[in-house]
């Protein structure tokens, strides 16, 4: 085997996401993950399908801003933060627990790679699910008004952008919270402790000063969000974008905090133990 | 390679579970050949194992195995295999799955990963239950496929724990010849067991553990010789014992002489086996009839018993 190293780590990656894709998109018990996803894409396919029965026709403007406020406050806050922890936690401790994870440490795979495999196998799944939800729900936004409206909406008014705008995001989500949760995997046992700890740290960040603020996923995905929310009252600080930051140095911003957790994680990896009696 | 490349070498070992002790300032050279580490539960075997594949780290000491340590995965099991005592398996495959995918690791294309399973699979005699899901194999299959895994890639080092369990006694001695012919091949096969009459049978070398230290190593007559607290017993099978132990008494080291319950041979129990031997020889020239000579307790077990006891564990 005289492979380069970049070919072979490839092949390798690719053997891994064969392995894990299966494993996580498939797996029953990520059955929640799909039901937290896809529950408002059939709630809305429900209220569009009720209004096309009565003959009612919906006001877009009105319609975007509540998927506007949908996505910030379940997608981003809820769905995709617990669905990354649901998925990304379960990578390599899920593995630990099932005591299957000696048969990779076991091959000719240079842990980082491993790792890499595992989070991109994490990536494709969890930006399939949500992204492709995302994509369900603002479809169902469009069919039951006017085709005019939303041709000259999609077309004319930005709302093609505004869609690739927030599947991007979701996708975005999908790594920036996958990072958080590979890295926090092998700090902690309990999936509840961090998710409790990085849900905590993500709402407080309206009030963090701004060098903490950017430690933060919310923060990137909140400037990349392309509708803002008109929530007034006790909640509104949750939506409100005390430092808006263009999409250039958002994505950047983005997936420097998700290297850094990844750089993290790497060398937690490296010096990872098979010690299944201490799980 | 130069001859530690070619040896498995363990220097000033230590591996603690915080404060509680894996094995202690183990220094070990194991060559090619069949090794078998022996020893009762909790004695080191596993973590002996574990840290020869990078599963563990060691808090003190360094490891090479054929020159290479065993924290740099992607050059150290291009060589070695490893069956763990870990009966367990990622969800939902059967057993060609199984082999196959992890084969895929290595950088090797569909088809090649794809021979070499069905290879591996052949080797241990399960090509028929090979795409049936290993969730319903037996405790024995499960062992084979494991077995198959580890053998998949053609090591130069095969490293397995507890191989035998639950194997029905067919496929155990197939296996066992399995591991002859590796270690004919010219492979390091280090084999962990309880079952010492079959460790005795198959090892060039023994490796006896007790509470986390090496307390013998080599060739099981070397390591038996050492033993000097229990005389070393020759069985002689002769015509007439009574006459025989009348002349051994010769010598000073002879300790004991019993009558063989079936009177048909001599127990001998002596210090230095080396000068009855001598003796011997000289009583065959004087006449003396004899049938036949061999060591009593020159086998893992009782070397086992000698240096652990049997309170050690369960053997």
């Amino acid at each position: 085997m005289n492979q380069r190293p970049w070919s072979l780590w490839r092949a390798q990656v690719a053997a891994i996401l064969r392995l894990e894709i299966r494993k996580t998109l498939l797996a029953r018990r990520g059955l929640w993950i799909y039901l937290l996803a896809f529950a408002p894409a059939v709630l809305l396919w429900i209220h569009a399908g009720l209004n096309l029965r009565h003959g009612r026709v919906c006001d877009l403007g009105k319609d975007s801003l509540i998927f506007a406020a949908m996505f910030q406050f379940f997608y981003l806050r809820l769905a995709i933060f617990f669905g990354c922890v649901g998925v990304f936690m379960n990578l390599f401790r899920g593995e630990m627990l099932q005591r299957s994870l000696h048969y990779y440490l076991l091959a000719p795979v240079r842990r980082e790679v491993l790792l890499a495999g595992k989070y991109l196998a994490g990536v494709i799944t969890t930006s399939l699910i949500f992204g492709s939800a995302t994509a369900l729900a603002l479809a169902a936004l469009f069919v039951h008004v006017p085709r005019t409206v939303t041709e000259q909406y999609l077309l004319g008014g930005g709302g093609l952008g505004h869609v690739v705008a927030y599947i991007g995001t979701a996708v975005l989500a999908c790594v920036g919270y996958g990072g958080v949760f590979l890295v926090m995997s092998f700090l902690f046992r309990n999936p509840i402790i961090p998710a409790a700890l990085v849900l905590v740290w993500e709402s407080m960040n309206p009030f963090l000063p701004s060098l903490l603020k950017k430690f933060s996923v919310i923060f990137y995905l909140q400037s990349l969000c392309p509708v803002p929310v008109p929530i007034h009252g006790d909640w509104s600080f949750l939506a409100i974008i005390t430092e808006p930051t263009p999409a250039y140095l958002a994505v950047p911003g983005l997936l420097l905090v998700t290297a850094m957790g990844l750089v993290l994680a790497a060398r937690k990896v490296r010096r990872l133990e098979i010690n299944y009696g201490a799980e | 390679m130069s001859g530690h490349e070619q040896e498995i070498v363990f220097e000033n070992v230590s591996k603690f579970y915080g404060e509680v002790l894996g094995i202690n300032r183990v220094n070990l050279t194991i060559p090619p050949g069949i090794t078998s580490l022996v020893g009762p539960n909790g004695s080191g075997k596993t973590t002996l194992m574990n840290l020869m594949t990078g599963l563990l780290r060691p808090s003190q000491g360094s490891i090479r195995v054929l020159g290479v340590a065993p924290d740099q995965p992607e050059l150290l099991f291009r060589f070695v295999g490893y069956c763990t005592q870990y009966d367990s398996f990622p969800r939902g495959m059967t057993g060609y799955e199984f082999v196959h995918s992890y084969l895929r690791l290595y950088g090797r294309t569909d088809k090649e990963s794809a021979e070499m399973a069905w290879h591996a699979i052949e080797r241990v005699r399960l090509t028929d239950a090979a795409h049936r899901k290993i969730a319903g194999y037996s405790k024995g299959m499960r062992q084979r496929i494991k077995l198959a895994h580890a053998i998949s890639h053609c090591p130069l080092v095969l490293v397995l724990d507890e191989p035998l369990n639950g194997l029905d006694p067919l496929v155990r001695a197939e296996t066992i010849a399995l591991f002859r012919a590796l270690a004919e091949e010219g492979q390091h096969v280090i084999i962990s067991s309880h079952i010492l009459h079959e460790v005795d049978a198959i090892s060039d070398q023994v490796i006896l553990l007790s509470n986390g230290y090496v307390v013998a190593e080599g060739q099981i007559h070397g390591v038996r010789t050492e033993v000097e607290e229990h005389p070393m017993q020759i069985l002689i099978r002769c015509p007439r014992p009574a006459q025989l132990a009348s002349r051994i008494f010769e010598l000073d080291t002879v300790v004991e002489a019993r009558v063989h319950n079936d009177g048909g041979g001599l127990l001998v129990r002596t210090r230095d086996p080396e000068r009855f031997y001598l003796l011997l020889n000289r009583l065959v020239v004087d006449g003396v009839d004899l049938e036949s000579v061999a060591p009593a307790d020159d086998d893992v077990h009782s070397v086992y018993e000698y240096l652990i006891g049997t309170d050690g564990g369960s053997i």
